[in-house]
């Protein structure tokens, strides 16, 4: 798999031929050279920073760290967390599934039944135009106990008067089903829209119900997509805390609620930075399993 | 796709199945690279912490050899200044600081205003890496609040300008003893006040009808659901050591656990654990009985037309914290800040502001000022602007966070609750 | 068995049709809920307030315009916003043209390591935004990098490269190089040949690409957050305002960004369709 070079001609070939396969070879590591760096350097490169600093210790008040190896405070951290990191994944898988259901039948439409396809993709992306903070400071804004939408259903005795969805789970995976919508919805699409329709013919012509084609035929082929989906949903979800600041209450926090005050209010750089390799670890073992 | 290489087995199944593939040599080669990122990681970090030791006690620190008599008449106004400072923390009208335009009218020093401090603890966090290393932060002049560990530990770091005493003359003149030579900075050799104020509670009466006089109606069932609390450690850890009779200056790591222990019995009734955010969940009628602070709610209240908010100095006892105003040891401009800090305490400006923030004034020249020249009484005799004995009986302090085990001691209690 | 011949219509027929209505129906309720907020955010845009300090509340206090008319007069959100579209401009810019030539790397060659640039390309699509921030701010602060503008941008290019690659990979590979290799017959050089054959084939992709990494680095917060320092852009300042109320400014250049954004998609629309036209026609 290891990328082989172009077939190697007889040394008899002549010499134009040869200089214009050398610049031939070296093309493509020179496109890819800046990209490649730039992912490297501001990539990979904090990446294994990261892991470093986990193994550090640092003093409280002058951050002065040094490189004790400290593996046991994976253990340590982890074990300090693990209500918030179940709470993550529950959270996050939840956001997910919604996602996947809503938004099925709706790329199933796109892709097989509507006539202008760009025009109801782009109805679907042109809320995410608007600032990520913003989308869900509105749905703060709008699940609010006595805003406009809570507000008049109380006003017409429709709801308790103690009744709240904000700062609640429920809020929180409903602000990450909003928000990572049209991660779940495009791929999907994209792997509908592959699917040759020549092949759903042929499974009317087989006598299939609707249903029976949908199982048998449409699902295993989006299979791919639908796997893309869970991926690009899941794991930015599970890592998210913004929906979890704004909208969630008591027990709602997450893990990225932690990492985040670990770093940024704490400066507790090893502990924050074990904790953030801990959720990647733990995303790259699931996606390769 | 027509081929069936397997029989009763979907091709679309296996391709998704296996892509996307991780081979054992992939994880080998990977691996491999892992290993030898980690040592470059390494040595890229042992390289990185030499530079980051700094000296911790007031001697040899970054901040040596500036703030000397010397140094400051050495200095030269810039007639430029870059003020942090929280939001509505300052006179505001029709986007304009009326008290800022004044003083650049007098000294003709711009000032460049950010209210970019949300959280002590966090603005503390987002600056320190430049700190550390000796770079600009982009101001000149910053506040923080002696509630949290911050101040004391930028002072103790040396991370301040020793002040220049003799230019000092209208805050040795006009200012209030509260909030002179703090315990962590004796003498004012490094910070000035800027405003105080109280921790304390707050209710709408909307909701609740019964005045509410103690601390314990935070812990009524009869408002679960609709009870606020501070995810703030030194706040809330306070909150619930005056809530169990005992005070936060002297009181044990064993108080702090008991205080710990009620407020994990109070989670379940706990809407949610806010920052400076309870004030929006209070006027949207989220909750109806929070801690609060007082200036917050006196605005809210009397500006913005929440008149049903009423504020609450329990009578187990209110926190009384202090914003002091600082100059980085980085600041391209100290001899404006210097300037600046000091004009704050003249009576005149000292009213202006506390008229428009409604916290307490360090001047208390202003009160008649404010009763008679600005011809606004409500401010005047408010006893969250200016303190009157009964609120002095009752005012507590935090504890020291000079010590960082007291400060990782403290956390390591209290910050479960609210994060868990 | 059913007997076609006999002229029955088999069930599944009649519930198709019924069926056909019923989709069209959950697609537009879906729509409008992704769209609600939105909506809420134009309604609010021109409430008015009579505040001494206007913050955003419910009640709706009557139409007024004049939001827009003072949108850059909150202190400290204007030059925030300043600073995200420059941010984002440049950012982009960078992305595309980084992104699409490790894309015609991808595509057009095999070369040692093509499988570990997938590889990573996927991982940094996958990775929770939160682990980059953090890596990035350990990183800076390890090697003691002043944190603005310019860590901003790195993060910014880091997280877009990726996006803009993946989209222009998806119309590369659908490209039929016969129209290159004509190009080369009539005597064109290969750099020719990408100025004026291939690039403006590929330009849509490039652009949507491009307006993907714009719109991602607008509005990005999490990654933002940890490597911004003291410096803010919108989103941060208006995550900052949030909790003591936002100004109705805030929502006026939420809409504002809105409808550009819609702009360029529509503007990308129709150009995509036009090039798909004209790409379409020749080529036989």
């Amino acid at each position: 798999m290891a990328g082989a070079g172009p077939a190697s001609l007889p040394p008899t070939a002549p010499a134009p031929v040869r200089r214009a396969r050398r610049g031939k070879k070296i093309a493509p590591y020179l496109l890819g050279m800046p990209a490649g760096l730039w992912l490297v350097i501001f990539f990979l490169v904090p990446l294994v920073t990261m892991l470093s600093l986990s193994l550090q210790t640092c003093d409280p008040l002058t951050l002065a760290c040094t490189l004790t190896w400290r593996w046991g405070r994976f253990g340590d951290v982890f074990s300090a967390h693990t209500t918030q990191f179940a709470r993550s994944f529950t959270y996050a898988g939840a956001a997910t599934v919604v996602d996947l259901v809503v938004s099925f039948p709706l790329v199933y439409w796109i892709a097989f039944r509507a006539r202008r396809k760009s025009v109801f993709l782009m109805l679907l992306l042109v809320p995410f135009f608007v600032s990520y903070v913003i989308r869900t400071i509105l749905w703060q804004f709008l699940l609010s106990d006595n805003g406009i939408l809570l507000g008049s259903l109380k006003a017409a005795h429709l709801l308790p008067e103690r009744f709240h969805v904000l700062d609640t789970g429920f809020a929180v995976v409903a602000g990450l089903a909003y928000s990572y919508f049209p991660f779940a919805a495009l791929p999907m699409y994209v792997a509908l829209e592959r699917i040759d329709r020549g092949v759903i013919e042929a499974a009317f012509d087989l006598y299939a119900h609707r249903p029976t084609m949908l199982r048998r035929v449409v699902l295993p082929l989006a299979l791919p997509g639908i796997f893309a989906a869970v991926l690009l949903t899941f794991v930015p979800a599970s890592g998210d805390y913004v929906n979890a600041t704004l909208l969630g209450g008591t027990g709602s926090t997450m893990i990225g609620n932690v990492i985040q005050n670990e770093f940024l209010v704490f400066s507790d750089y090893p502990s924050a930075s074990a904790l953030s390799a801990i959720l990647m670890g733990i995303m790259l073992v699931g996606n390769f399993v | 796709m027509g081929h069936e290489p397997i029989p009763h087995v979907d091709p679309a199944l296996i391709r998704g199945l296996t892509e996307p593939r991780y081979s054992r040599r992939r994880f080998l080669q990977n691996a491999g690279m892992a290993v030898g990122g980690l040592s470059l990681a390494s040595i890229l970090a042992a390289c990185g912490t030499k530079g980051i030791e700094t000296a911790s006690n007031g001697s040899g620190g970054p901040n040596a050899g500036l703030g000397t008599p010397e140094w400051w008449g050495q200095q030269q106004l810039h007639d430029e200044l870059r003020f942090a400072n929280w939001a509505y923390y300052i006179d505001t009208a029709h986007g304009e600081h009326p008290s800022l335009v004044q003083f650049t009218q007098d000294t003709g020093i711009e000032v460049n205003y950010s209210e970019a401090v949300n959280d002590n603890i966090s603005f503390f966090s987002k600056i320190r890496p430049d700190l550390q290393q000796g770079n600009d932060i982009g101001y000149d002049l910053i506040v923080s609040t002696d509630n949290d560990p911050p101040i004391s530990q930028m002072v103790k770091l040396g991370w301040g300008i020793p002040l220049d005493q003799s230019r000092m003359t209208n805050y040795y003149a006009h200012s209030s003893k509260q909030i002179r030579d703090p315990s962590f900075d004796p003498g004012n050799a490094f910070t000035m006040g800027w405003q105080s104020g109280y921790t304390c509670m707050a209710y709408n009466s909307k909701y609740i009808q019964e005045p509410i006089t103690s601390l314990q109606s935070l812990f009524d069932p009869k408002y679960a659901g609709k009870i606020g609390m501070m995810g703030i450690a030194s706040e809330i850890g306070s909150i619930g050591l005056l809530a169990i009779g005992k005070d936060p200056v002297t009181a044990t790591p064993d108080d702090w656990q008991l205080a710990a222990d009620k407020l994990a019995a109070q989670r379940p009734m706990v809407r949610s654990y806010y920052d400076a955010s309870y004030l929006r969940a209070l006027k949207n009628e989220d909750i109806w009985i929070t801690m609060a602070w007082s200036g917050d709610i006196f605005y809210a209240a009397t500006y913005q037309g929440y008149d049903t908010l009423q504020v609450v100095m329990p009578e187990e006892g209110v926190m009384f914290w202090t914003d002091y105003m600082m100059i980085p040891y980085t600041a391209k401009n100290p001899l404006d800040a210097m300037t600046y800090m000091d004009s704050v305490f003249d009576p005149q400006v000292a009213a202006q502001i506390a008229d428009y923030v409604g916290y307490v004034c360090p001047v208390p020249e202003a009160q008649e000022i404010i009763r008679t020249e600005l011809d606004d009484p409500v401010v005047a005799d408010s006893p969250t602007v200016f303190p009157t004995p009964a609120i002095e009986a009752i005012t507590h302090h935090y504890p020291s966070w000079s010590d960082p085990a007291v400060v990782t001691g403290w956390n390591e209690t209290f910050v479960p609750i609210f994060e868990g | 068995m059913r007997d076609l011949l006999a002229g029955e219509i088999p069930p599944t027929r009649v519930r198709r049709r019924r069926r056909r209505l019923g989709l069209p129906i959950y697609v537009g309720l879906v729509i409008a809920y992704l769209l609600v907020p939105i909506a809420v955010m134009i309604l609010y845009s021109f409430n008015g307030s009579n505040a001494h300090l206007p913050t955003v509340t419910f009640k709706l206090q009557g139409f007024t315009t004049q939001w827009y008319r003072t949108w850059n007069k909150v202190p400290g959100l204007t030059p925030a916003f300043y600073l995200s579209l420059r941010l984002a401009v440049s950012s982009a810019l960078t992305a595309a043209v980084l992104g699409t030539l490790l894309a015609l790397a991808l595509v057009r060659y095999r070369f040692r390591g093509k499988g570990l640039t997938e590889q990573i390309l996927f991982m940094n699509i996958a990775a929770p935004e939160i682990v980059l921030g953090a890596a990035l701010l350990g990183f800076f602060i390890t090697l003691n990098l002043p944190k603005g503008f310019w860590t901003l941008f790195i993060a910014h290019v880091m997280f877009s490269i990726a996006y803009v690659t993946v989209t222009v990979r998806a119309r590369l590979i659908g490209f039929d190089r016969a129209i290159e290799e004509a190009a080369q017959d009539l005597g064109a050089t290969p750099w020719v040949t990408f100025r004026k054959v291939t690039l403006p084939l590929i330009f849509p992709a490039v652009l949507a690409g491009a307006l993907l990494a714009f719109a991602l680095s607008i509005d990005d917060f999490v990654t933002s957050n940890f490597v911004s320092g003291t410096t803010a852009t919108f989103p941060l300042w208006v995550w900052g305002a949030v909790k003591v109320g936002i100004p109705p400014q805030v929502f006026v250049l939420g809409t504002m960004i809105f409808f550009v954004g819609i702009g360029f998609a529509v503007a990308n629309l129709i150009l995509r369709s036009r090039k798909d036209r004209a790409a379409k026609a020749p080529v036989r």
